[in-house]
């Protein structure tokens, strides 16, 4: 892997090499050297060795055969980091030489060259595209990404790492090639992986019926929740925890293998292949509480009232009951509109109205 | 053949400090270099149990659970997860605290996965609990004058939770190390909270045979033995209580020598891990192995 990649092109010559436009073979009458631009037939031990030196191809070669993970993910990752190879490698290289960047849920991965058959990456925050390095916290072992992972901007645990609630602040300013793969895998666990798989075709998908009949212990009871009467309930499911506005996943899984769900799966980058652990245990409530009967209860709101209450559900849901200010009265989620609707309408005992709750 | 380790852990939806002991055994034992790769995996975090091994290329995995008791986890979820679909509890051929390994074939990747027993139950944790009292006490020599309580979730569901735990405090009695050695638990008979009715020593350290700290070990057992009314308010390591010294250990499994156990589960599947374990017992001040 430190060899020098003219050295090691005349040592692989004799087997022959084709790879990004450049072919190299050896006969009998010499070496032949051969890129999209030229080529030279005939090269003895130095020419070849001259010819290749100022070749761009070559160093682009050693990268991909001797430098970049072998293993079939994390290479055709780091591939498809500089656009996928389709650019021929004089270009490549020119772009290279200015950064390429590109997005990965919420990191920002730059590839540079480093020498003729390096690269170096760069590795932040969408968020932190134009940050100053001084103003980031500098990283060099991939796996500090596990404890940038645990906890947000401000400081809540991030159960879930596809979240897109990843902190900002930090740089990983200059991994090799197998530990931004690994960096990723910290941020993303398995991403890369069944990123690939799904390229492949060979995605495993376990669809919502086939993860819930799986279920046992104290999540067994998911399985009572599925009677085979519909997956209204699986949308709503979906709609609550998978929208890219929760989870950066793409939802590949549906309802099973012939009903797909009605709600959108997203657009992430990386693929959902079944319902994680956070939907299996909200799912395991809404069994709970989808078991029960509904009630008529009656209460006297005013239309502005039945309004805000549709307003602070909605803010909830969103996310967005924190970001209200405070004396921003005309927003029914409001926390003193809210005060003021909880001062008229609930009793003593917290009931709305005044009505208590029918078990 | 390239060989792997991965770590099979609960970890939380809640509490962020539940995989750190993961990750710090794990970091321990990368840095020996006795695996290829070394990868952490969870039941409530990710990577999940169902895709690490797709994220390992090793042929060849040793997968290690760290839980502390034999039953529904290891038996039945981590199996199941990991897709190996040959598994049977016999395999084990275990009374519940005496599992060793199963070697079989992952359904998803093909991989041979020698699927060991949980770390709680190997031999190696007594010794664990031990250093876990020297750490807490300061004191390498603690043990006279000593009484020492293992204290475990217990539950009635699961008749192999409170073995793990009797196992060991059995073990740490016949070394006759300390004054008296007790087994107490959380949810059965003994229970933690009467913790000083069972002791005639002063002093008692009192570790809890539990993988992460987090709810049971930093809230409800500190005020279930009275070392605090509110465990927000923290307390003193010793804490008086009802006349005795009480040296609360917190999780056991944050003690460093606990990537020592997940080795010697490798190493008694087959791994050649004998180099790290004598480095790791080294680094954590436990010495050479002992008895085996």
């Amino acid at each position: 892997m430190n060899e020098d990649p003219v050295d090691a092109l005349v040592a692989t010559a004799p087997d022959g090499i084709d790879f990004d436009g450049l072919r190299v073979e050896e006969s009998a009458g010499g070496y032949t050297f051969e890129t999209p631009a030229a080529t030279a037939d005939g090269l003895d031990e130095a020419a070849l060795r001259d010819t290749a030196a100022e070749d761009p191809h070559v160093g682009n070669w050693y990268f991909w055969h001797a430098v970049a993970p072998q293993t079939d993910a994390r290479w055709a990752f780091l591939r498809w980091l500089e656009g996928g190879g389709d650019q021929p490698v004089p270009e490549r290289y020119e772009a290279l030489a200015d950064g390429l960047t590109t997005e990965w849920g919420q990191l920002r991965v730059t590839v540079s060259l480093d020498g003729p058959a390096g690269r170096s990456y760069d590795l932040r925050h969408v968020d932190d595209a134009g940050t100053p390095a001084d103003e980031l916290d500098a990283h060099e072992a991939p796996l500090d990404a596990r404890e940038l992972a645990k906890h947000d901007d401000d400081g809540a645990y991030r159960p879930l790492k596809t979240a897109p609630s990843l902190r900002t602040g930090w740089q990983f300013p200059d991994l090799g090639a197998a530990d931004v793969v690994e960096a990723v895998h910290a941020f993303y666990p398995a991403t890369v992986q069944n990123w690939h798989r799904e390229r492949e075709g060979e995605l495993d998908i376990d669809h919502w019926h086939e993860t819930v009949e799986r279920q046992t212990g104290i999540y067994g009871v998911v399985r009572t929740w599925d009677r085979g009467e519909g997956y209204e309930h699986v949308n709503w499911v979906a709609e609550a925890c998978c929208d890219d506005s929760q989870c950066l996943k793409r939802r590949e899984w549906d309802y099973d293998e012939e009903t797909e769900l009605d709600v959108d799966g997203g657009d992430g980058a990386f693929p959902c292949r079944e319902p994680c652990s956070l939907v299996i245990a909200g799912a395991r409530q809404w069994t709970k509480l989808e078991g029960e009967q509904s009630q008529t209860y009656e209460f006297e709101l005013t239309p502005s009232e039945k309004e805000q209450v549709e307003e602070i559900i909605d803010a909830v849901a969103d996310g967005r009951a924190d970001d209200i200010r405070e004396a921003d009265v005309y927003d029914g989620a409001n926390r003193y509109r809210t005060r003021f609707l909880r001062a008229k309408l609930f009793d003593d005992d917290g009931n709305l109205a005044g009505v208590e709750t029918d078990e | 053949m390239d060989q792997a380790l991965v770590i099979a852990a609960h970890g939380s939806h809640l509490n962020a400090e539940s995989s750190t002991p993961t990750f710090s055994h794990a970091d321990t034992i990368r840095a020996t270099g006795a695996f290829s790769e070394v990868r952490e995996s969870f039941w409530k975090e990710e990577p999940h149990f169902r895709e690490a091994l797709r994220t390992v290329d090793a042929g060849e995995v040793y997968l290690v659970p760290l839980f502390i008791s034999e039953g529904y986890f290891t038996e039945q979820v981590i199996p199941r997860e990991f897709r190996l679909e040959e598994w049977d509890p016999e395999l084990w051929d275990s009374d519940g605290t005496s599992a060793n390994s199963a070697t079989l074939t992952a359904a998803d990747t093909d991989q041979t996965v020698h699927y060991c027993g949980p770390v709680g139950t190997h031999d190696s944790m007594s010794d664990v609990i031990v250093q876990r009292a020297k750490s807490v006490t300061d004191d390498p020599d603690v043990g006279d004058g000593f009484g020492l309580a293992v204290v475990g979730h217990g539950t009635e569901r699961n008749e192999n939770s409170a073995k793990a735990i009797e196992y060991h405090a059995d073990r740490i009695a016949e070394m006759d190390r300390f004054d008296e050695v007790e087994a107490l638990f959380m949810d059965e008979d003994p229970e933690v909270d009467d913790v000083t009715d069972f002791f005639e020593s002063e002093d008692v350290v009192v570790v809890p045979l539990f993988i992460a700290d987090g709810y049971h070990t930093q809230e409800d057992i500190p005020e279930d033995m009275g070392l605090c009314e509110d465990y927000r308010d923290g307390w003193a390591v010793p804490e008086t209580v009802d006349g005795h010294r009480i040296w609360y250990a917190g999780a056991v499994g944050t003690e460093p020598l606990m990537a020592d156990v997940v080795l010697e589960r490798a190493a008694d599947a087959g791994a050649d891990v004998s180099a790290a374990i004598e480095q790791v017992r080294g680094e954590s001040g436990a010495g050479s192995a002992a008895g085996d």
